[in-house]
C-alpha cells in the first residue's frame, strides 16, 4: 500500500492509559489508532500523514460493555461495533443501539470498527451518534490530569472534531436509565440498504405520561456540521398527546430546524424532506419499541 | 513480532507503513487473498484473524503479534480436501471471475461459524460487504446456504 507521510513512520502500543498519556504529550503529530478502518483508510488516501501511531488497543478494559453501578449501560470505547450488535444487553436495554450498530459498514468492518473510533472520528454522519445522543449517553473522557464526563450532545465540535485535548483519550459510553415509559427508535436513510453512508440517520427517544407526551429527544445526524438536536420540534409535541397531527408538524419544524448541506449524497433540500419522513417514521416505529430498565 | 498463520507460525520484522495483506501477498506469497479496493470497501482481502471476518487492509502489519489468521489457503489445503464452501461454491457455479471469491468464502465461513442455519436473508446482509462485480450474487448465496447444510450435516 502506498501512504502519504514522513520519512519514518512510528508506532507504538501502550499498554495503560498512563503510557498512552505520556506518548501523545511527548510526541508531535501523534495519531491515534482503534480500529482503524477510518485512520488507516484516511493515511493511504494521503487525507492525514500522522508522524506517529499510538495504538491502543493493548490498553485492557477499554473493550467491556456491561451494566454500571449506578445504573445504565456502559460500553467501553474500544468495544467493536460488531460486539456492540451482537450483545444480549445492548439489543435487550436500548435495540435502537444495536440497530444502528448493524447499519454500519459491512460484517468485517464491524469486527474492527470500534464505538470510540466512530465517535471520535466525529462525522456528522456517524450512525452511533443519534441513538446515543438521543438516550442522554455521556461520553466518559481520561487524560494526565484525570478524568471527565461531557454530554455526548456536547462532545462534536465540527466535523473530524470533538471536545478531547491531544492528550486526551476517550474510554466510555455511559448510557443512564431511561425514564419509566420510555420509547425509542433509529433510521438511516441512504441509497443502498447496506454498506452507506447515512444521507439523513436520525435517533428518537420518547417519554409517556399516558397518552402525553412528557418529553422527546429528536435527533439528527448528516444534516449539520455535528449530529443535532432539532429542539424546536422537541419543543412543539411537549405536554401533548401523541397524534398524527402533531407528529406531522414536529417532522415539517425538523426540517426546517436542519441545516444540511448539497453534495454527493444529496441535495440539501432533499435532506430537509428526508428528515421530515423520517421524523415521522420514527415517532410511530418508537411506540411500538418500549425501552427496558 | 510472531503470529500464526493457517496453523503455522511466522515471524517478520513489521513496518506500520504495510497492512496484513501486504505480509500476506508479498512477504508469505499467499496470493489467494486479493488485492481489491484496498480501503475495506470491497471484501475481497477477507480472511480470519482470531476467529472474525476482517478486512485485510484494514490491519496494521505491526498489530499481528500474538495473533491467529486464516486465509483461503488455510481453508481447503488440497483439492480432493476442500472446505464444504468450497464445494458448494464449484457445485452451485458461484465462481465466475473468480476475483471476490476468496474474500467470500471468509466471510461466510466466519459468519457460518457464529450462525450455523441462516436464513437467505441473512446471508446476503452477512455478505453486503464483498462486491462481485459479475454480479452473480443468487448462485452465490445459494451456494452459502448449501454449504452450511453440509457443515451442519458433518457435525451430525
Amino acid at each position: 500500500m502506498v501512504m502519504a507521510r514522513p520519512l519514518e513512520l512510528q508506532y507504538s502500543e501502550p499498554s495503560t492509559l498512563k503510557e498512552a498519556f505520556s506518548i501523545l504529550a511527548k510526541v508531535e503529530g501523534a495519531k491515534i489508532l482503534a480500529g482503524g478502518t477510518d485512520v488507516i483508510v484516511s493515511m493511504r488516501e494521503g487525507k492525514i500523514a500522522p508522524a506517529h501511531i499510538v495504538n491502543i488497543k493493548r490498553i485492557s478494559g477499554l473493550d467491556k460493555i456491561g451494566p454500571s453501578t449506578g445504573g445504565g449501560l456502559r460500553i467501553g470505547a474500544l468495544a467493536t461495533i460488531g460486539a456492540v450488535e451482537t450483545s444480549a444487553l445492548v439489543r435487550n436495554a436500548f435495540p435502537m443501539v444495536a440497530e444502528a450498530a448493524h447499519q454500519i459498514g459491512s460484517l468485517p468492518v464491524r469486527n474492527r470498527a470500534t464505538v470510540g473510533g466512530n465517535l471520535c472520528n466525529s462525522s456528522p454522519s456517524a450512525d452511533m451518534a443519534p441513538p446515543l445522543i438521543a438516550l442522554g449517553a455521556v461520553a466518559k473522557i481520561a487524560g494526565p490530569k484525570g478524568r471527565r464526563s461531557v454530554n455526548l450532545e456536547e462532545f462534536f465540535t465540527g466535523p473530524g472534531k470533538t471536545v478531547l485535548s491531544k492528550v486526551e483519550i476517550l474510554t466510555e459510553i455511559h448510557i443512564p436509565d431511561p425514564p419509566r415509559n420510555s420509547f425509542g427508535a433509529f433510521l438511516k436513510h441512504g441509497p443502498r440498504q447496506c454498506m452507506d453512508i447515512a444521507t439523513v440517520n436520525a435517533a428518537v427517544m420518547v417519554t409517556l405520561k399516558g397518552k402525553v407526551c412528557e418529553n422527546a429527544r429528536v435527533v439528527l445526524g448528516a444534516v449539520a456540521p455535528v449530529p443535532m438536536r432539532a429542539k424546536r420540534a422537541e419543543a412543539e409535541i411537549r405536554g401533548k398527546p401523541i397524534e398524527d397531527e402533531i407528529i406531522r408538524k414536529v417532522g415539517e419544524i425538523a426540517a426546517k430546524e436542519c441545516v444540511p448541506i448539497s453534495d454527493v449524497r444529496g441535495s440539501a433540500d432533499y435532506r430537509r424532506e428526508v428528515v421530515n419522513v423520517l421524523v415521522r417514521r420514527l415517532f410511530g416505529k418508537a411506540l411500538g419499541a418500549k425501552l427496558a430498565k | 513480532m510472531k503470529f500464526r498463520v493457517n496453523d503455522e507460525w511466522r515471524e517478520l520484522d513489521a513496518s506500520p507503513t504495510k497492512s496484513l495483506l501486504d505480509v500476506l501477498r508479498d512477504d508469505l506469497f499467499l496470493t489467494g487473498t486479493k488485492r481489491g479496493c484496498d480501503s475495506g470497501e470491497c471484501g475481497a482481502c477477507t480472511v480470519i484473524m482470531n476467529g472474525k471476518a476482517v478486512n485485510a487492509c484494514l490491519v496494521l502489519a505491526t498489530e499481528l503479534d500474538g495473533s491467529e489468521i486464516t486465509t483461503i489457503e488455510g481453508l481447503g489445503r488440497s483439492v480432493d480436501k476442500l472446505h464444504p464452501l468450497q464445494k458448494a461454491f464449484i457445485e452451485k457455479g458461484a465462481v465466475q471471475c473468480g476475483f471476490c471469491t476468496p474474500g467470500i468464502i471468509m466471510t461466510a465461513k466466519a459468519f457460518l461459524d457464529m450462525n450455523p442455519k441462516p436464513t437467505e436473508e441473512e446471508v446476503r446482509d452477512a455478505i453486503s460487504g464483498n462486491l462481485c462485480r459479475c454480479t452473480g450474487y443468487s448462485k452465490i448465496v445459494n451456494a452459502i446456504l448449501a454449504g452450511a447444510e453440509e457443515v451442519g450435516r458433518l457435525k451430525h
